[in-house]
């Protein structure tokens, strides 16, 4: 694992070198972003995947036992699966790869990677860089198209990881079913922000803003879309020019820190949703075809029919919508799929635990947008149509492990055992009640015999 | 609309009033499904005896006991399940709140099997309801007088929107497919669970296969042959073989064949007569098509105990066949029957290779007196679950997960398995609006310094106590203090001298 370590320090220090537009995506992110959120993000899981294995590794033998079996051991293992495969993303194309393949790695699987053709040059690197650094017997890297992906899935695989869209995510479920393949999806949806009750609004702005324009919006767990009172709207709008005029300087498309749409497919998407949106641009609104640059926009009077609302924005479009109350705000989202991430601006608690306890969504930040991802501890996954399984930490190494469940009886007491054999009796079966139903002080865990 | 549809919109728009997540409810449920079990024992057993003639204590002991088991666990724990789980925390988010919180899929289905339908339908039950989930339970149309006590008497205990009972056979299953789950859970045989698998996927459903395989048996020449022997038995008999997990095959060396099979028959005798054939504690074949399946199997291979069978009862005698090749046919599929092949070995590499060339199966024996040996098939094997020196009990300790790897299967439940299995564990994760100074660095305009400052918050992961935390805030407001804004555009940096 340590040699995953050695590729995103050659990563790292080839991004923050070089000035090459052609460099992964460099042309769409700014080194900045590309260095925290793919190799620092990545570094960290590495570093506490090394930190914790050999713990993770040990069977787990704090298990509960009755009366039956207190003279046996038993204990679960976490062991590998077998040959993974691990299709990547274009939006984070390195950490969308190498992430699982750091868990797969802890959980002593081999692996596939098929990185996105879409971010040619990472797709390149990767190729290249893998099999010089890891074990090429082990580890594979296949470049290709969505053609060859489809032939790729026709083979057996003992777990399939797929982070992508969910259209996608349909048909590689359907190819795993074939072999009964265990598969996890990481997908996206519209994660919704609530900026509620009382708020500081000016650092909320800027933390808002940050997360959205992060990658220029091109995030599975940027906030989509805001719900607010029309008085936080208010409010709100100000604050937000004044961040991005701090962050992007008065003309974003000429600051080096605001990155671009990764494709004009993707760019065309998001410029025909903007314009059949009856929502009104108050920020931003400003676009070129030829750099595939998008403005920092924010649109009012968003509704739920509108363009904007179809479906994931995955662009620096940030629709706001109307709200009177936390409950008409709820009850809209619970009408929506449930979301990867969901957001909530609140100084009070009473807001964020509503909105806990009556949605439902993969991940919840409060107060915050995206970084709830960085924490190793906390599972990184969606629900519903956002996805199924999870990673990050410990939660990668067991998607990649199978539990196995081990139970080592004793040769003893086998007058005990007598009890289960026939002929059958009502008489052992007392007995056997007596010593295997769970008592109220005893240890946790019931066994039949 | 269909019926099933019916079923599952009733118990979508129940589930979405919110009842089935109140702490109260769930345990009240379960405590009237366990009350159900108690009461209704009659009832059961009357049904089981006609569907599978099992007797009354072969049902309790095996269906019943272990789910009543299951309710009073999931009952005394279930208040710490559902609380939050906390989380380690990075440098950045000291002061925050991190935690897991578990939460309800929403509407679950779950699709029984015919050979334990108490068990396999009921215990995924327990835990849907204990993870506050709606659930559609659809017992398998093979066992129609145990569908049929499902159907009329559970909804007297249980609520009867949120947990419906659909019956019904393929075309029912189908159609309830066609619906959108949260999760499916599905008990059975690996062609249909393929097919369970691409129904789900058109939904994005996630789901849990209890599958089966062909478990091996490994039983040293050194062991205890008598008692290893009399578990084996008992493992491969109960339900006339009908079991998940029943021990498949054995795998032996040639010198202690004789003897092995000696004990067998010595067991067998000992538990269902000379004449299985009267004894009420021996069971039948579940229909004539599996009786046909079965009998099919016996073609090809030398029959040295049992053999005899009647198809008017579907009765198959406890039959042992010796010296069986690699290619016969009953080598060739999962048993689920009362036949036990036993192929010679040299020793236990070549049953671990042979073991190895087959899918991976839902359990695996041992019986040995060395633990070397079990330590090393455990290693160099896959497989569900591993039982060393006995058969199918590992099943009802619920701290073990309980599932399949490969073609056995994916997922796993019982006890608190089973809740986190139908559970949705969402990361949370709330911060503070404070200390934005530290937010600070990574904003935009990006500098190389405050690259340098969030790399090194991001990447330190503490374990400190009280004190330790409140040390390090000290420490990060003095930093945060020391990272000067300059109004007007130019940022600097400043390091105080006590670093």
């Amino acid at each position: 694992m340590i040699t995953i370590h050695d590729i995103l320090e050659y990563m790292q220090i080839a991004i923050t070198q070089t000035d090459s537009a052609d460099f992964m995506k460099i042309d769409i992110c700014p080194k900045f972003e590309s260095v925290l959120s793919e190799i620092q993000i990545t570094l960290n899981d590495l570093y506490f995947a090394m930190e914790n294995l050999r713990t993770w590794m040990q069977p787990e033998y704090n298990i509960g036992k009755n009366l039956a079996t207190r003279m046996d051991d038993c204990f679960i293992r976490r062991e590998p699966l077998g040959v993974v495969l691990i299709i990547g993303a274009w939006n984070y194309p390195l950490h969308l790869i190498l992430l699982p393949l750091v868990a797969a790695i802890a959980a002593g699987n081999c692996a596939i990677l098929k990185p996105s053709e879409i971010c040619q040059a990472t797709e390149q690197l990767l190729a290249e860089l893998i099999p010089k650094y890891l074990s090429q017997d082990c580890y594979a890297v296949l470049c290709g198209g969505a053609e060859d992906t489809k032939s790729l899935l026709k083979n057996k695989f003992d777990h399939i990881f797929y982070t992508g869209s969910q259209v996608v995510a349909r048909s590689i479920l359907l190819a795993a079913a074939a072999h009964l393949t265990p598969v996890t999806l990481e997908l996206g949806g519209k994660s919704p922000c609530f900026i509620y009750g009382h708020i500081d609004i000016q650092k909320a702005a800027k933390r808002l803003c940050w997360s959205k324009f992060f990658n220029t919006g091109q995030s599975c767990v940027a906030p989509d879309y805001v719900l607010c009172t029309a008085q936080t709207r208010d409010a709100l709008l100000p604050a937000l020019r004044e961040t991005l005029q701090t962050f992007y300087g008065p003309d974003p498309g000429a600051s080096p820190d605001m990155g671009r749409i990764v494709t004009p497919r993707h760019w065309r998407r998001l410029m025909d949703m903007l314009e059949k949106s009856k929502g009104k641009v108050v920020i931003g609104g400003e676009s070129r075809e030829e750099d595939k640059y998008i403005a920092p926009t924010v649109l009012v009077d968003v509704l739920e029919s509108d363009a904007l609302m179809q479906e994931e924005i995955f662009g620096p479009i940030l629709p706001i919508l109307t709200i009177e109350s936390l409950d008409e705000g709820i009850d809209y989202i619970n009408r929506q799929e449930k979301p990867l991430a969901l957001y909530v601006f609140s100084d009070e608690t009473s807001v964020v635990t509503t909105v806990l306890n009556n949605t439902s969504s993969g991940g919840f930040c409060g107060n915050d947008g995206i970084v709830h991802m960085a924490l190793p501890g906390l599972p990184f996954g969606g629900v519903g149509a956002s996805g199924m399984g999870s990673y990050h930490g410990r939660w990668g190494f067991e998607t990649f492990s199978h539990r196995r469940g081990c139970m080592n009886r004793s040769w003893l007491l086998e007058r005990v055992n007598v009890l289960r054999y026939p002929p059958y009796s009502d008489y052992n079966l007392g007995w056997l009640r007596w010593a295997t139903t769970f008592k109220k002080n005893s240890w946790g865990g019931c066994s039949v015999m | 609309m269909s019926r099933e549809q019916k079923a599952v919109e009733r118990a979508r728009k129940a589930f979405l009033t919110g009842r089935s997540k109140p702490l109260e409810h769930r345990i009240r449920q379960l405590k009237n499904l366990q009350r159900f079990l108690l009461e209704r024992e009659k009832e059961i057993a009357e049904a089981i005896k006609k569907d599978l003639n099992k007797s009354e204590a072969g049902t309790q002991l095996y269906e019943t006991l272990g789910l009543e088991g299951e309710i009073i666990l999931a009952v005394k724990k279930l208040a710490e399940w559902v609380a939050p789980r906390p989380v380690e925390k990075n440098l950045l988010t000291i002061s925050d709140t991190v935690y897991i919180q578990p939460e309800p899929l929403g509407v679950v289905l779950i699709i029984g099997a015919w050979n334990y339908p108490w068990a396999v339908t009921i215990q995924p039950l327990i835990g849907a309801i204990a993870a506050g989930n709606a659930a559609v339970v659809k017992p398998s149309e093979v066992c129609v007088h145990t569908a049929k006590v499902m159907e009329d008497l559970l909804p007297a205990y249980i609520d009867k929107e949120l947990y419906p009972v659909v019956t019904g056979g393929v075309s029912e299953t189908q159609e309830l497919l066609r619906q959108r789950f949260d999760h499916v859970f599905y008990t059975g045989n690996s062609m249909v669970g393929k097919l369970v698998m691409e129904a789900a996927a058109k939904h994005l459903t996630p789901i849990t296969l209890e599958l089966g395989g062909k478990s091996p048996c490994y039983i040293d020449k050194n062991c205890d042959i008598p008692i290893a022997c009399r578990r084996v038995t008992w493992g491969k008999y109960s339900n006339c073989g009908q079991t998940c997990i029943a021990p498949d095959y054995i795998l032996c060396e040639p010198s202690i064949q004789g003897r092995v099979l000696e004990e067998i028959k010595k067991s067998i005798k000992a538990f269902y007569t000379e004449d299985p054939k009267t004894c009420p504690d021996y069971g039948r074949i579940i229909n004539q098509r599996h009786f046909k399946r079965i009998m099919a199997m016996t073609e090809d291979s030398t029959i040295a105990i049992g053999g005899d069978s009647d198809e008017s009862t579907c009765y198959i005698a406890p039959t042992v066949l010796k010296d069986v090749q690699v290619n016969s046919k009953v080598m060739q599929e999962e048993i689920f029957g009362p036949l036990l092949p036993i192929l010679t070995v040299s020793g236990v590499d070549e049953a671990i290779d042979f073991i190895n060339k087959g899918e991976k199966p839902l359990a695996l024996y041992i019986f040995s007196p060395d633990d070397k040996v079990i330590k090393k098939v455990i290693a160099e094997t896959s497989s569900g679950g591993v039982l060393a020196n006995d058969c199918l009990v590992h099943y009802s300790v619920s701290a073990l997960p309980f599932g399949g790897v490969g073609n056995s299967g994916m997922g796993s439940y019982h006890g608190k398995f089973s809740f986190d299995n139908l559970s949705h564990l969402r990361g949370c994760l709330i911060k503070q609006l404070k200390m934005e100074g530290v937010n600070d660095m990574r904003y935009p305009p990006h500098t190389a310094k405050k690259l340098f400052w969030a790399r090194f918050f991001i990447l330190k992961n503490p374990d400190l106590g009280f004190i330790g935390r409140m040390t390090l805030l000290t420490i990060i407001a003095v930093v945060a203090a020391m990272v000067l804004q300059v109004r007007g555009g130019r940022k600097v940096c400043v390091w105080g001298g006590g670093w």
